[in-house]
């Protein structure tokens, strides 16, 4: 039973992880760019929900605010600061979002102060097996509109225009260019959807755990992992790479313990790691 | 023109030198001692680097208005220099030495939390100039002999060792099983030590003894564990995350345990943000207003507790009393070496013995204060889901009777 509770945590954990690492690899497939700020920008979102709820709003609407603000907040910060090193190199451009991410905590923690928050649903909990496994339905909500989103997102970049000159440009944006695509109005444009995307991880995070203006970096970090993990562009990699890593961490944790939770996550990186440049260099030897 | 520049130089050389060596005396200017303090304005400490500042004033004003510091026969008056130290401790030991070798100051008040005050204290300790502070609980600041070091506030290890005392009691007096989860940092691990001194000392046992990582707010894990081994008590330590964290998943989860013991549930609001689901949480806590220690300037919690609401807005957190409480450890000091030598005044801080609104004041050779137990106290809601902080233990202090074992779930 233990085994199905931490299975269970793990996944729904690791589906709202791979919501926030979905946005990222998008812009990093498309833009090149590696967003350091991505975690601010989800607990920007969550703030958006709490402070619906302080005000009386039940905290799930801001599944639907939370997106269409910080969607606008996205397209200012390209505006501002990204289009400026969007064709410049790799490094220049964590600068920024680095940059960016310091900027934003401060400015959170300037104008929403340094308390831990959170929004409570009251959305009780589901029992299952006899009671022995517990699973909180904030956490069940949060994944499935996670998935909500993730569907939704994979439809629109298949049907419509701006999805198809999004994988257009991220396929090869001077030809998308030559071909009359405005990659300009398309870059805007993705990273409006990640600051989007992040805006409902960020909502659904102040339902289920806590926000605070220096939280941001934990979730970079594991975003930037699940991408590393899976791939650029390989959503369903994305997908089970998330859940994979949520359903290891909770086990790792069970099993030797809370400390060495997040220690085990980075090893299992980097066996990953190892293992793909192994298997590569297999590859080229063959070739040969 | 060679000339007028050497003398052009001379001049604003020499206004340099004035001025820097005016300043150096402002440890008392005219009939004002100054104090410095570098406190956290901005960072992840601003909100009780605030609670902290707003202590320090409150007593400032309420010492000045009431006669202020008799010392050789003439009147003085407090007045604090502040700086932000950004909550950094870099930053805070820097600001430690300019309050002292830039402005003069030659008596400091502590900043907010253990870290930043170690920070602070190898510096105040280099110049020899004492530092009363009121918001670093840790351990280890006390073992490292430090002589101008005072803190009046029990230390990290005292915090939780009641709850284990208290559930033993309960269960006639023979050992409990604990579950232990602690942050990672040097003040939660310092309460586990005094927790591991508890279960040695009651003769307990631990099942569980899990440290939180500091980046994640899921203690899911640890919680499945504590549902299948049912321990008598879990204990739990990591801030206002830590406690936040843990009442959320505690009432997701159904996890009943007879007794929960925590840190830092006031200034996590836990009653406010989470209502009826902290509903039996024990807290450890400094002070609590109901308690009846009194002194002249504040007279007791009740009255502090109304006059600081009255002027600030919202309900005196610890951090405050304890940092009101600073300034009267000052006052009594200077008067007693009648005095601004540092190393009199060190002296006369040493062998303080007083009571304050916020409790008895009596400092070990480390610098602890050794006359203040912690108290817990217990949220207790009403049918309406109005909860309030009531003091349960030491019995001496208590407002309320411990409600144990915690109702089950089921029946709540």
């Amino acid at each position: 039973m233990i085994s199905v509770q931490a299975c269970l945590d793990g996944i729904l954990l690791g589906i709202l992880f791979a919501l926030i690492a979905y946005g990222m690899a998008l812009q990093w497939g498309v833009m090149n760019i590696i967003n350091i700020a991505q975690g601010d920008l989800v607990i920007l979102g969550g703030y958006i929900a709490y402070f619906m709820y302080l005000y009386g709003i039940h905290p799930a609407w801001g599944v639907i605010v939370s997106p269409i603000i910080m969607y606008f907040v996205g397209i200012a910060i390209y505006k501002l600061v990204i289009n400026k090193v969007v064709d410049r190199d790799l490094f220049i451009s964590i600068l920024a979002t680095f940059g960016i991410s310091i900027l934003f905590m401060q400015l959170m923690n300037f104008a929403f102060g340094a308390d831990v928050v959170l929004a409570n649903s009251d959305y009780g909990t589901t029992m299952l097996f006899n009671s022995n496994v517990v699973l909180p339905n904030s956490k069940i909500f949060s994944a499935f509109i996670s998935i909500l989103f993730a569907i939704c997102l994979v439809i629109y970049m298949k049907k419509s225009k701006l999805g198809r000159a999004i994988r257009a440009t991220a396929q090869n944006a001077r030809a998308a260019k030559i071909l009359g695509v405005d990659t300009e109005k398309v870059y805007a444009a993705t990273f409006g959807i990640n600051a989007a995307l992040c805006g409902v991880a960020g909502a659904l995070i102040s339902i289920t755990f806590t926000i605070h203006p220096y939280m941001g970096l934990p979730y970079t970090i594991r975003s930037f992992m699940i991408v590393i993990v899976a791939g650029l562009g390989n959503l369903p990699g994305v997908a089970m790479s998330g859940m994979g890593l949520g359903v290891f961490e909770e086990f790792a944790d069970y099993i030797l313990g809370t400390e060495f939770r997040i220690g085990s996550v980075f090893l299992l990186l980097v066996l990953i790691l190892v293992y793909r440049r192994f298997k590569l260099s297999r590859k080229r030897e063959y070739l040969k | 023109m060679k000339i007028n520049k050497i003398i052009i130089s001379f001049i604003s050389a020499a206004i340099i030198l004035l001025s820097s060596s005016v300043v150096s005396f402002a440890k008392v200017v005219g009939d004002k001692i100054v104090l410095g303090a570098a406190i956290s304005l901005t960072g992840k400490y601003s909100s009780n680097g605030v609670h902290t500042q707003n202590g320090y004033n409150m007593a400032v004003d309420r010492i000045n208005s009431m006669g202020g510091v008799k010392v050789g026969g003439k009147t003085y008056k407090f007045d604090i220099i502040y700086y932000d130290d950004e909550s950094n401790p870099k930053r805070a030991a820097q600001l430690a030495e300019r309050l002292i070798s830039q402005d003069g100051v030659e008596f400091m008040l502590g900043p907010y939390s253990s870290g930043l005050t170690k920070a602070i204290a190898p510096v105040t300790e280099k110049y020899g100039v004492p530092m009363v502070e009121a918001n670093g609980a840790s351990r280890s600041l006390f073992t490292k002999g430090y002589k101008y070091l005072f803190a009046v506030l029990a230390p990290a290890n005292l915090y939780l060792d009641v709850a284990i005392d208290l559930a033993v009691e309960k269960n006639n007096g023979k050992g409990v099983t604990v579950a232990m989860a602690f942050e990672q940092d040097a003040f939660s691990q310092d309460v586990r030590l005094g927790v591991l001194d508890a279960i040695k000392r009651t003769g307990s046992k631990k099942v569980i003894d899990d440290k939180l990582p500091k980046e994640l707010n899921d203690m899911a894990a640890t919680l499945v564990k504590v549902k299948q081994m049912k321990p008598d008590v879990l204990v739990v330590s990591g801030h206002t995350k830590g406690a936040l964290t843990a009442i959320r998943q505690i009432s997701e989860m159904k996890v009943d345990v007879p007794m929960l013991a925590m840190t830092h549930c006031d200034a996590a609001k836990l009653s406010k943000q989470h209502g009826k689901n902290s509903q039996y949480a024990l807290c450890a806590s400094q002070w609590h207003k109901t308690l009846t220690y009194k002194d002249d300037f504040f007279k007791d919690g009740m009255t502090y507790d109304a006059d600081f609401t009255k002027e600030f807005g919202y309900a005196p957190p610890y951090q405050a009393a304890e940092s009101s409480a600073a300034l009267l450890v000052f006052k009594d000091a200077f008067e007693r070496a009648n005095s601004f030598d540092k190393k009199k005044v060190r002296d006369a801080l040493a062998a303080t013995n007083m009571q304050t609104f916020y409790g008895n004041i009596k400092f070990a050779p480390g610098g602890q204060n050794v006359d203040k137990p912690m108290v817990l106290f217990q949220v207790m809601c009403d049918d309406g889901g109005k909860c309030e902080n009531k003091v349960v233990a030491p019995t001496k202090w208590a407002s309320a009777k411990l409600i144990h074992p915690i109702p089950s779930w089921s029946k709540r």
